[in-house]
């Protein structure tokens, strides 16, 4: 049987502000350092989506259209071109690092998976020196 | 350890099913129907894993992963169209899927010798779409 990783990589920009509640002021500046800047700042994100399962019989792993349909409809509609922390509801309360968004880019495509082979991983690389990756839980 | 090396090859191809009428082969593979061939630079990474030789220091002779790749890769497939010129895509039907395995196919022979072994063939269609292909599982 052959078993495969598909991956597909996506872009969306969007602005936020480390500033964690639970911090006095000053403690935020020293943590988060320029990225608790209170105008906020931004980053034009790279997001890798890889799905694994079984070649079919058509010769593919995923159905591309579908996967990018449901990467922009639940994904980057969300997060693209939006104030992380001001229109992102999954943000209040929880700091945008990417850490958290990649937590909740996991968490709303395992809510929404309607495809065949199952979501393996997710990799978001905030600058080309930063990339953030975690492997989704075998359901 | 793993060692990874990359080369690129510029190939022509169609996806379509034979069995199926030209309507069904767009509605699957979309673009990449197009009876007249499209092309891509593919760019191919080969990650082979064992351990540093004690003599030499290396896990694989690098020129040596250098010729295999481009007996068995660059010369049959760059520049060609993968339907007409390079079996099995005359029956198989070339997504990246199919040539990241045929790829494995071709190469594991070569580069398996006493604990040295292919442990994945990454297969860039483009640079926001990549296979990963770790051989057969059994199941």
């Amino acid at each position: 049987m052959t078993e495969m990783r598909v991956t597909r990589r996506y872009r969306f920009a969007a602005s936020h502000r480390l500033d964690s509640f639970a911090l006095s002021a000053e403690e935020n500046r020293k943590l988060y350092g320029k990225c608790n800047n209170p105008y906020g700042h931004g980053h034009d994100y790279s997001l890798e989506i890889s799905v694994e399962g079984p070649v079919q019989a058509d010769g593919m792993v995923v159905d591309r259209e579908a996967l990018d349909r449901l990467v922009e409809q639940r994904i980057l509609r969300l997060l693209d071109h939006k104030n992380l922390n001001r229109d992102v509801p999954e943000f209040e309360g929880v700091v945008p690092t990417t850490e958290n968004l990649a937590s909740v880019i996991e968490r709303r495509l395992r809510e929404h998976w309607n495809l065949t082979p199952r979501l393996a991983r997710i990799r978001i690389a905030e600058t080309e020196r930063n990339t953030f990756e975690m492997e989704a839980p075998v359901a | 350890m793993l060692l990874t090396r990359k080369v690129e090859f510029s190939a022509a191809l169609v996806c379509a099913n034979p069995a199926w009428d030209e309507a069904e082969n767009r509605r699957v593979y979309g673009g990449n129907a197009n009876p007249n061939g499209h092309g891509h630079n593919f760019m191919l990474e080969v990650t082979v894993e064992g351990q540093p030789d004690p003599v030499t220091g290396m896990v694989f002779d690098l020129r040596e992963l250098k010729e295999i790749l481009n007996q068995e890769v660059v010369e049959p497939m760059d520049h060609r169209f993968l339907n007409r010129e390079v079996p099995p895509f005359d029956c198989v039907i070339p997504t990246t899927e199919n040539v990241a395995r045929e790829i494995w196919r071709r190469i594991d022979a070569r580069v398996g010798r006493g604990a040295v072994r292919l442990r994945n063939v990454r297969l860039y269609e483009t640079a926001d779409l990549y296979v990963d292909y770790g051989g057969e599982i059994s199941k």
